[in-house]
């Protein structure tokens, strides 16, 4: 069991802040994420992209905002638990929580934080009917072991980077490496274009463009799919495989979270804007992008704001006798749980004869 | 400057006719959220950078638009429920040319 004063869900922006607020107020830190990096969107959707308002920054490059706030707070060592979801919550009888992810690991918080941005990413599934029956019976949305298909016959659809870069991985294991895309051009990187070239033409990976799979078929385990080319029905066949890997990337769904017992508007979590974004669910905060009340605005900024007045309220909550005023940094300085302290230079009195 | 005005089915199927501004630097997208002709939360997921298909819709009039940048050809090309007449309604800004244009949004991904 993972213990923590704040647990966090989401290490977007707002969450990485978050610790860094706590941490000032020496409360510890958990994140958890769907993603395996930290980040959310920002490292997932558009690292190589500018973002203008950021005060202080005139120009930042998402990835590079990240790394930033990553070094902020690294002196407050923040726990992570990453590729997984937040599933369950249990309030526990002195009013903690249990938060326990869809891989069973289990975090106690007396304060949890929902920084859930737009929700956890989730692979996109095709609108093929049929493929959920096939759901772990040879259908998969992600790669976990690349090993299992060994030997295996494999037909992986998609024209991004995860579908080159998984058909060019497993040209080597698999028996057969089929890659179904609905154009001629695919979209990734140069080199991973060329290398599937190369291995179609040595016969390693076959293409099958443009066409799409339209029906997979099986009795228990899947069997086959049914593969549509150049869009004309007429032209349909059928591809015997054991596996199917639809790559179409990811989208974010705010997923077990919506069945917490919070209150939901608009796809989003209502809180208290009047005093430190805490939902109907004493405790549990919702900060960022993941959270709705009277005029919210999804920036970054507005969830640096969020996590700062909701951490100020978790202390209160956590220590309800404690006095405490706020200390601004040049004064008080930065006094990391590593022992590290950074803090203002002090000055230097000295006469001039 | 004025306004244009353009029709737009939303997925149930109702048609509602609006006047979107031409002096906002707004793009089809935004004017659908401006209006909530879809919860919010299910289109415009990634802001307008065409990375998510959430604001596909269908054009249904012949109205002169600007060309695909690469960005939506790629998008377009993994999203689903795609035909001919597909475009990412967050690369179409709103301008005088738009007047008349008729739109249908595509269903949501689930």
């Amino acid at each position: 069991m993972i213990k923590t004063d704040i647990l966090i869900i989401g290490a977007g922006p707002t969450g990485l802040f978050t610790v860094f607020e706590a941490g000032l107020l020496k409360l510890k830190c958990h994140l958890i994420d769907a993603l395996p990096q930290p980040g959310g969107q920002l490292a997932e959707l558009y690292p190589k992209k500018p973002i203008y308002d950021i005060p202080g920054y005139p120009e930042v490059k998402a990835g590079e905002l990240v790394d930033n706030l990553m070094e902020q707070i690294k002196s407050f060592q923040p726990g992570f638990t990453l590729g997984e979801v937040a599933q369950n919550i249990d309030r526990q009888e002195d009013d903690s929580f249990i938060v326990t992810t869809n891989k069973g690991t289990m975090h106690h918080a007396k304060i949890i934080a929902i920084a859930g941005g737009l929700g956890s990413f989730e692979p996109r599934k095709p609108p093929i009917k049929n493929l959920s029956k096939f759901e772990d019976l040879g259908v998969q949305y992600m790669i976990r072991d690349p090993e299992k298909f060994r030997n295996k016959s494999v037909v992986i659809a998609g024209g991004g980077d995860s579908a080159l870069d998984w058909s060019i991985y497993l040209a080597d294991i698999a028996d057969e490496v089929t890659l179904i895309h609905r154009r001629n051009e695919f979209r990734g990187a140069l080199e991973s274009v060329d290398r599937v070239k190369e291995l179609k033409d040595i016969g390693k990976i076959k293409l099958v463009t443009p066409a799409e799979v339209v029906d997979v078929y099986g009795s228990s385990n899947l069997e086959g799919v049914m593969v549509r080319k150049n869009n004309n029905p007429e032209e349909d066949f059928a591809l015997a495989a054991d596996y199917f890997i639809p790559l179409f990337g990811l989208s974010p769904k705010l997923g077990p979270i919506a069945n917490w017992g919070l209150e939901i508007e608009k796809n989003a979590i209502k809180v208290d804007n009047t005093l430190d974004y805490q939902t109907n669910i004493p405790g549990i905060y919702a900060i960022g992008d993941v959270n709705t009340y009277p005029g919210k605005l999804k920036l970054i900024l507005c969830g640096f704001h969020e996590a700062t007045l909701m951490c100020q309220s978790a202390y209160q909550k956590i220590y309800p006798n404690k006095r405490y005023v706020m200390k601004y940094t040049t004064v008080g300085g930065v006094t990391g749980f590593d022992g590290s302290k950074k803090e203002a230079p002090k000055a230097v009195v000295k006469s001039i004869d | 400057m004025q306004d244009v005005n353009i029709t737009i089915i939303d997925r149930n199927g109702v048609t509602h006719k609006i006047e979107a501004p031409t002096d906002m630097a707004m793009n089809l997208m935004e004017v659908v959220r401006s209006y909530e002709l879809a919860p919010e939360g299910s289109i415009g997921i990634c802001g307008g950078m065409a990375m998510c298909a959430s604001c596909q819709c269908y054009i249904e009039s012949d109205t002169n638009l600007p060309e695909k940048e690469d960005d939506e050809e790629a998008m377009l090309a993994e999203a689903f429920f795609v035909k001919e007449n597909s475009r990412l309604g967050c690369q179409i800004p709103i301008n005088e040319d738009l007047e008349g244009l008729k739109v249908r949004l595509a269903p949501e991904d689930i």
